[in-house]
């Protein structure tokens, strides 16, 4: 069963992605103002999507964690974060790429860009912190501290940073959107959702085997060797 | 546990910081000639114009503040993770949440001091302007040292006792407090160089509602941090 799951979400995920991605290239409507550069967008917008999500997935992961104490808990949420830390790495490379030929900067202190680029460096320091610290169970305590602390922060963030100043165009309805290009923005936001899923599912599976080798007895101990007197 | 005893409690710890702040002397020293120190290779890497300097005097006093804060905070943790006092203080028993406020008070009234004492540094390297009165911009260094207090408590004792704690501290703080460092080199700027648009109320109202949430999760959360 869980590994129909993985399986079925990889595969729906890849084929959906062909899907919003080639249409989005070669079917969509050409952008009347920004031309062939729109076409960024069904990259850009669901990467943001997804990278939201993963980290929501991380900060309820965090919580649980530090209710129920599960393992399983902690796993999600290192694998939430780390995959969420992708797609927004993502997020903030596609933007660049946009921002230069439509805004003519790479980077501009825009409320969402400036949020995006916080939140990388809060869940960088979330993972860095976890390589630091060697026994699991402490481990898990910390990070769930900090995976807590850095979700909090990205509403304050984004209207601090929304107050100081603002440039990024408001966001698009999908009724002030040709409905083709809604259909390949769709189609590859599902296609990521999907493969946000399949990479935390396969992450957890890494993480509970590192886990199981973390916390299995040293050898000696196992064979029944006390060690040296 | 009553809420008195628990603010007994907040407050002893609070004491027995100040006493060893007080009785080390050297290192609050040490550390507000570290603050000095930036001020002055901020005013070494602009050069010698003196209207960019005034400019920009809020942003140097906050980033000098929050450069120097990294030090304190360590050192606040490293004087507990040092022949685990903080194990004895927890079987003692010492209430969680009073462990907290008590450090964090002292954190934040440490950094209050150390604004204060950068503040005439900035009037001196800088030319800044105190024509709004010393008040409300204590008030804001107040409310920024809170901010900045709260959650760095919190980090110090996340990252005491991990090897590579003087990296993991600014990694995991600085872009966390990046609302505070917004909103206090805003409003100090403003109360510096005149506020025509009267935007000071909002930025300290920011300050305000950052420092809610982060006392409250600091509360909540220390417990987590300090356990075994």
């Amino acid at each position: 069963m869980r590994h129909a799951v993985m399986v079925g979400t990889g595969v729906v995920g890849l084929v959906l992605l062909a899907l919003g991605h080639g249409l989005g290239l070669f079917w969509a409507p050409t952008d009347k103002m920004m031309g062939d550069v729109q076409r960024m967008m069904y990259a850009h917008v669901p990467t943001a999507w997804t990278a939201l999500v993963a980290y929501l997935i991380s900060f309820v992961a965090c919580v649980g964690y530090l209710f129920f104490g599960d393992w399983t808990w902690d796993l999600v949420a290192e694998a939430a974060a780390e995959v969420g830390l992708v797609f927004n790495g993502l997020l903030l490379a596609t933007g660049m790429i946009w921002g230069r030929p439509t805004w003519g900067v790479y980077w501009t202190w825009d409320p969402r860009l400036t949020t995006a680029g916080v939140l990388f460096l809060l869940y960088g320091g979330y993972l860095a912190l976890r390589r630091f610290v060697d026994d699991p169970e402490r481990r898990a305590s910390l990070a769930a501290v900090v995976g807590i602390l850095a979700f909090a922060d990205a509403p304050i963030v984004y209207f601090s940073v929304r107050w100081w100043r603002g440039l990024h165009q408001i966001q698009s309805t999908p009724k002030t959107v040709d409905p083709e290009m809604v259909l390949c923005l769709r189609l590859s936001a599902f296609a990521m959702l999907f493969l946000m899923v399949h990479f935390v599912l396969r992450r957890v599976q890494i993480g509970r085997a590192r886990l199981d080798r973390e916390l299995a007895p040293p050898p000696a101990a196992a064979a029944g060797w006390g060690g040296p007197r | 546990m009553t809420a008195a005893e628990r603010v007994r409690q907040a407050v002893t710890i609070a004491r027995k910081d100040v006493l060893l702040e007080w009785r080390g002397r050297a290192r609050i020293n040490a550390i507000a000639f570290f603050g000095v120190t930036t001020l002055l290779m901020f005013s070494f890497a602009i050069g010698p114009d003196a209207r960019t300097a005034t400019l920009y005097a809020g942003a140097f006093l906050w980033l000098g503040l929050l450069l120097s804060s990294v030090l304190a905070l360590a050192e606040s943790f490293r004087v507990e993770a040092e022949n685990d006092a903080v194990e004895g203080l927890r079987l003692l028993p010492v209430d969680a949440l009073a462990m907290f406020l008590g450090k964090a008070v002292v954190n934040a009234a440490l950094l209050f001091v150390l604004a204060l004492l950068l503040l005439p540094l900035a009037v001196v390297l800088y030319g800044a302007k105190l024509d709004a009165g010393v008040g409300p911009i204590a008030g804001v260094f107040a409310l920024g040292a809170a901010g900045v207090a709260a959650p760095g408590t919190l980090y110090a004792a996340v990252t005491s006792r991990i090897q590579a704690r003087e990296v993991l501290l600014p990694l995991l703080l600085f872009p966390l407090v990046v609302p505070v460092l917004l909103a206090a080199v805003k409003a100090t700027g403003l109360l510096m160089l005149g506020d025509p648009m009267g935007q000071v109320g909002s930025w300290t109202q920011l300050l305000v509602g950052f420092d809610v949430v982060y006392w409250i999760l600091g509360s909540l959360l220390f417990a987590r941090v300090i356990e075994e």
